[in-house]
């Protein structure tokens, strides 16, 4: 199964053309719409044996007004060895889409973690809870208006080149 | 050979030896010093290879690692402390029964090292008193036998009354941490 | 009804309770048992586990924050810090993502040069692993052995790069200086007599009645929930699934090279720690083959914008001087695009997910860390096993603290 006809399997599950696909380094990079990623990825599983979650993470880009975040999901096909990269964008005042962990019970923390970082939601996720920052921590540290540096520290002054 | 420990000074004659008691407790407790195993992360492995075969941390009277706080004389803090674990870092130093020592090992225990980032405690001495820095990233298990050695050094001269003292007293207080008898 | 069959081994516990009371047990932050900071909360019946709840996150370092303000070659420090029991593996990891996102070929004999050192160091992870294995059982002796063949893989990495744990081995491109001859002289040295040592190691626990029957049956996963729940390396395969990257997806030329895929079959304490022992052979394997084929050719690629340029010649010539200002400056030039790649890590997939806009800095840098992922199917591994099963089951995952937070 080369990446044309993978697409042309997603492009099915979809009930329309992918709106954006892009070949990058071997890989193919598939956009999905919010309605569509659950309907895409059980039919990736049950029907062309991607039966592997590699990864799931997001990124923050500020400035793409109405799609600030982006939510990627790596699968894998163990059989033909072939990956695939979906995509969802989501705009900032609507962050939520479907959990995964009704498919693959590995995307439970990643989703966590997903959350924890970027805010995202994944409705009916069992415990969408923070899994590496303190509970009581009240920003998303991996959004990019946010500093990387402890503001707590006094140590370190530099006039000229700053922290 | 049996190496043993040299004779502290004092007054020698037949049949007995006198000396200050401070300095046979210090003897004492410098050549038996438990350490609390703090290990967190990296310099935690370079820890075990302290105590492994070829470097031997028992050699310093530090055989029995106990993880148990309140059994232990010296702290040894290995590896990044987060926000996260800086309560339970307090917690644990707060157990352990006087005299007690601690020894921040590597870069990231000692200031925060190269993670000055916002989940990272920018070093234990912001929850703790620290007694002796051991630096490197992670340290070899040569420097933390030095650290361990600098800290036997410490105990062996320190007077029975400094615990006593109010200037401890007004340290730990400095720390949040007050005495039981408050 | 007061007896319970734990699952897969048959074995009997008594399910009768003081007073019918369920304890709550707090095993950890800072337990000496489990290696590293984790924290579980266990409901136990007696010494029956019901239910387990991890907490993890006690040495979250901000990684993917972190590396999105450094320049590319800095990185690599940071993921020394990721698995720190194997770290040459993820320095290379990272490099060989920052090479495909580029685009540079790199010369046949680096290949083979980080072959060596990636399988040295997948030696040492695992090293670490069984010989704790052997800690949590009470059998403290193989401990001792295998840290003294340790310290020989780290006077190699010191051969190499100067450093023992934390390597930063390497650069973007290739190594920095070639192997020196007495790299091969100590090389050579370990891989006579290292054999000899492990296999006597070998001998005291894995066909040991006592170490066998404490630990065959315990924390086991059937291969179908494994890859529900993601896991991959030496954990994966002891449940009987043979998914390497280093098959799967060869890099580093592992083509060239013959090596078996070891599989267990129950996915218990017992088949990790054998799988493990059994892939710590083939890498000598390995080793050996690539020292044997070692092409001639140069240690690095010819890469001068990423490639530190010899110091004599940035005194003397002003190209070289301006490559060696750009890349300490981070200012050098790297395409716009995403990458994912993967590397077989001592725990497994460990993948790098990188996003680049053009600037100095990854825009995103995501780490697909193996333990993170596998770690969440703890709590189904445990419950219905007694506690010190719970134990074995953790020390036998290789769950690494560092990379478990990143």
């Amino acid at each position: 199964m080369d990446n044309q006809q993978l697409l042309a399997h997603i492009a099915a599950l979809t009930g329309s053309e992918p709106n954006a696909v892009e070949d990058t380094y071997g890989m193919l990079n598939v956009h999905l719409e919010t309605s569509s990623l659950l309907r895409v990825v059980e039919g990736l599983k049950t029907k062309h044996q991607f039966i592997y979650l590699t990864d799931i993470c997001a990124s923050h880009y500020p400035d793409r007004v109405g799609a600030e975040f982006e939510v990627i999901y790596h699968l894998h096909n163990l059989v033909a060895n072939q990956r695939v990269r979906l995509k969802v964008a989501l705009p900032e005042a609507q962050l939520s889409l479907p959990t995964l962990t009704g498919l693959y019970a590995g995307a439970n923390w990643m989703e966590r973690e997903t959350f924890d970082f970027y805010g995202v939601i994944f409705e009916g996720h069992p415990d969408l809870r923070r899994i590496l920052n303190m509970d009581d921590m009240d920003y998303h540290p991996l959004r990019k208006q946010y500093a990387l540096e402890d503001e707590t520290r006094t140590d370190k002054n530099d006039t000229f080149f700053g922290r | 050979m049996v190496k043993t420990v040299d004779a502290p000074d004092g007054i020698e004659g037949q049949g007995f030896f006198a000396t200050s008691l401070d300095k046979v407790i210090g003897i004492a407790r410098s050549n038996s010093i438990w350490p609390l195993p703090f290990a967190t992360s990296c310099c935690g492995i370079e820890f075990m290879a302290t105590m492994g075969a070829n470097y031997d941390l028992a050699r310093f009277g530090s055989e029995r690692l106990a993880f148990t706080p309140r059994q232990t004389d010296l702290l040894m803090v290995m590896g990044t402390i987060s926000k996260k674990m800086a309560p339970v870092l307090k917690q644990v130093y707060d157990q352990m029964a006087e005299p007690k020592w601690v020894l921040s090992v590597g870069a990231c225990a000692c200031s925060g090292g190269i993670f000055d980032t916002y989940s990272v405690l920018q070093g234990i001495d912001k929850v703790i008193p620290v007694d002796v820095y051991v630096p490197g990233c992670p340290p070899r298990p040569e420097q933390i036998i030095e650290g361990l050695m600098k800290i036997q050094e410490l105990a062996k001269n320190e007077s029975l009354r400094r615990r006593d003292s109010d200037e401890y007293k007004t340290m730990l207080e400095s720390y949040n941490i007050y005495s039981a008898e408050k | 009804m007061s007896e319970l069959t734990i699952k897969n081994t048959g074995q009997m516990i008594s399910t009768e309770t003081i007073d019918g009371d369920i304890a709550t047990l707090n095993l950890g932050p800072t337990h000496p048992a489990t290696h590293g900071i984790f924290q579980n909360i266990l409901k136990v019946d007696g010494e029956r586990i019901l239910s387990a709840e991890p907490t993890i996150g006690y040495i979250h370092r901000a990684f993917e924050k972190l590396a999105e303000r450094r320049p590319y070659n800095q990185i690599t420090p940071i993921t020394d810090r990721l698995n720190y029991c194997s770290s040459p593996i993820n320095n290379i990891g990272w490099h060989l993502t920052v090479e495909k996102l580029a685009g540079i070929e790199v010369p046949k004999r680096v290949d083979y040069m980080r072959v060596i050192v990636m399988e040295l160091a997948r030696i040492a992870d695992h090293l670490v692993c069984n010989s704790v294995i052997g800690v949590d059982t009470g059998a403290l002796t193989g401990f001792t052995y295998m840290f003294q063949e340790r310290e020989k893989i780290y006077e190699l990495y010191e051969e190499i790069c100067g450093a023992r744990l934390t390597t930063n081995l390497g650069r973007i491109g290739g190594f920095e200086r070639d192997f020196s001859p007495t790299f091969h002289t100590k090389l050579n040295k370990f891989l006579a007599e290292f054999p000899d040592n492990f296999e006597e190691f070998d001998r005291l626990l894995t066909r040991n009645r006592i170490f066998m029957d404490r630990v065959i049956g315990a924390g086991p996963i059937t291969a179908e929930r494994a890859l529900e729940y993601s896991f991959s390396g030496p954990n994966l395969r002891a449940a009987g699934v043979d998914y390497d990257v280093r098959v799967m997806n060869p890099y580093c030329s592992y083509q060239d090279f013959d090596f078996d895929i070891p599989v267990g079959k129950d996915g218990d304490t017992y088949d990790r720690f054998v799988v493990r022992q059994e892939e710590i052979r083939q890498s000598l394997r390995i080793i050996r083959q690539a020292l044997d084929k070692m092409p001639a050719g140069d240690f690095h690629a010819n890469v001068p914008e990423f490639y530190l340029p010899p110091k004599e010649e940035v005194y003397r010539s002003m190209e070289s001087l301006i490559y060696h200002f750009k890349i300490v400056m981070g200012e050098t030039a790297i395409p716009a695009g995403e990458v994912y790649y993967s590397v077989e890590g001592g725990n497994g997939e460990l993948g790098y997910y990188l996003v680049s806009d053009g600037g100095r800095t990854p825009y995103r840098l995501h780490f697909r860390r193996p333990c993170f992922i596998y770690y969440q199917a703890y709590p189904e591994m445990i419950i219905d096993s007694v506690l010190s099963d719970a134990i074995l089951t953790m020390s036998s995952m290789n769950v690494i603290a560092g990379e478990l937070d990143a």
